[in-house]
């Protein structure tokens, strides 16, 4: 019980320093820490398919380029912009108020059942294999396509062009 | 290994559900105070990802497997979304040399 009352407050402290962090590079290693402490939530919850692939998609690929993008335009403390200290707590009063609604529905509802693992395979790849292949089959080959056409898009963006941008203006 | 997944069976559903609006408020919170461009996408993360626990959370509360399988498609999305989204980052810094978000205000009507 305390162990996940332990992680989720590591999750609210780092994800908290994820966007007060001054420094850029500081925030996507933040990051990093927040998205590990999310997959100690899956393999607690017994969620083994979703914890492996969050650690390689979202650890792995998702914030090494974050990193790489932050290292390529050369960005760090020097260059972040600073807002001006009302528009930043106007900010905070906005968020804080979203959170203060929600928990304030979430207080109107009964006293919630404790979360109980039913079936220990229902996470396994094996499970989640079989519900992808046979229901799901549909959305999983578009959302191949999907990925390629993004990957098509960003190379196209990223690319630079030879010819003068006069027409892009 | 099956005594780790007895320490989940006292967890109220109501923890996971505050847990995951916290997380969320504070990535609504990051989208607002911050005018780095790269920042603002990880703060949008960070309210993905809150929501993919609580999917996962509920999946796991009721005993349906379709949740976790919507859990997957939502990190197939977010990895398209962040390869376009700085790919187009990428281009307003070339084209601008800044990502403030507050200089792109010409895409205000």
């Amino acid at each position: 019980m305390s162990v996940f009352y332990f992680i989720a407050f590591l999750s609210i402290l780092f994800s908290l320093l994820v966007i007060f962090a001054k420094n850029p590079v500081h925030s996507v290693l933040y990051l990093i820490i927040t998205f590990f402490t999310f997959t100690i939530h899956y393999i607690i919850l017994n969620a083994q398919f979703l914890a492996v692939v969050n650690f390689i998609v979202y650890m792995g690929a998702i914030l090494v380029l974050f990193l790489f993008v932050l290292m390529m335009l050369n960005l760090n403390k020097d260059t972040e912009p600073t807002k001006s200290i009302y528009v930043k707590l106007a900010g905070i009063i906005g968020g804080g108020v979203l959170l203060v609604t929600l928990v304030g529905a979430i207080k109107l509802t009964a006293k919630s059942n404790p979360v109980v693992l039913r079936d220990v395979n229902l996470g396994s790849v094996q499970n989640l294999g079989k519900v992808l292949f046979n229901e799901f089959l549909l959305p999983f080959e578009v959302s191949s396509i999907l990925l390629l056409s993004a990957m098509v898009g960003a190379v196209l963006l990223a690319t630079k062009e030879g010819k003068p941008k006069a027409t892009t203006v | 290994m099956e005594s780790f997944f007895e320490t989940v069976k006292v967890v109220p559903l109501n923890h996971y559900i505050l847990l995951s609006a916290i997380i969320f408020s504070i990535g609504v919170i990051g989208v607002l105070i911050r005018r780095n461009a790269i920042v603002v996408f990880m703060s949008v993360e960070l309210m993905l990802n809150a929501v993919n626990l609580l999917l996962t959370v509920f999946s796991v509360y009721g005993n349906d497997p379709n949740g976790q399988v919507f859990v997957f498609f939502i990190m197939a999305l977010a990895a398209a979304e962040i390869a376009i989204g700085l790919a187009i980052i990428v281009m307003i810094h070339r084209n601008t040399n800044s990502i403030d978000v507050d200089i792109l205000n010409r895409l205000k009507w």
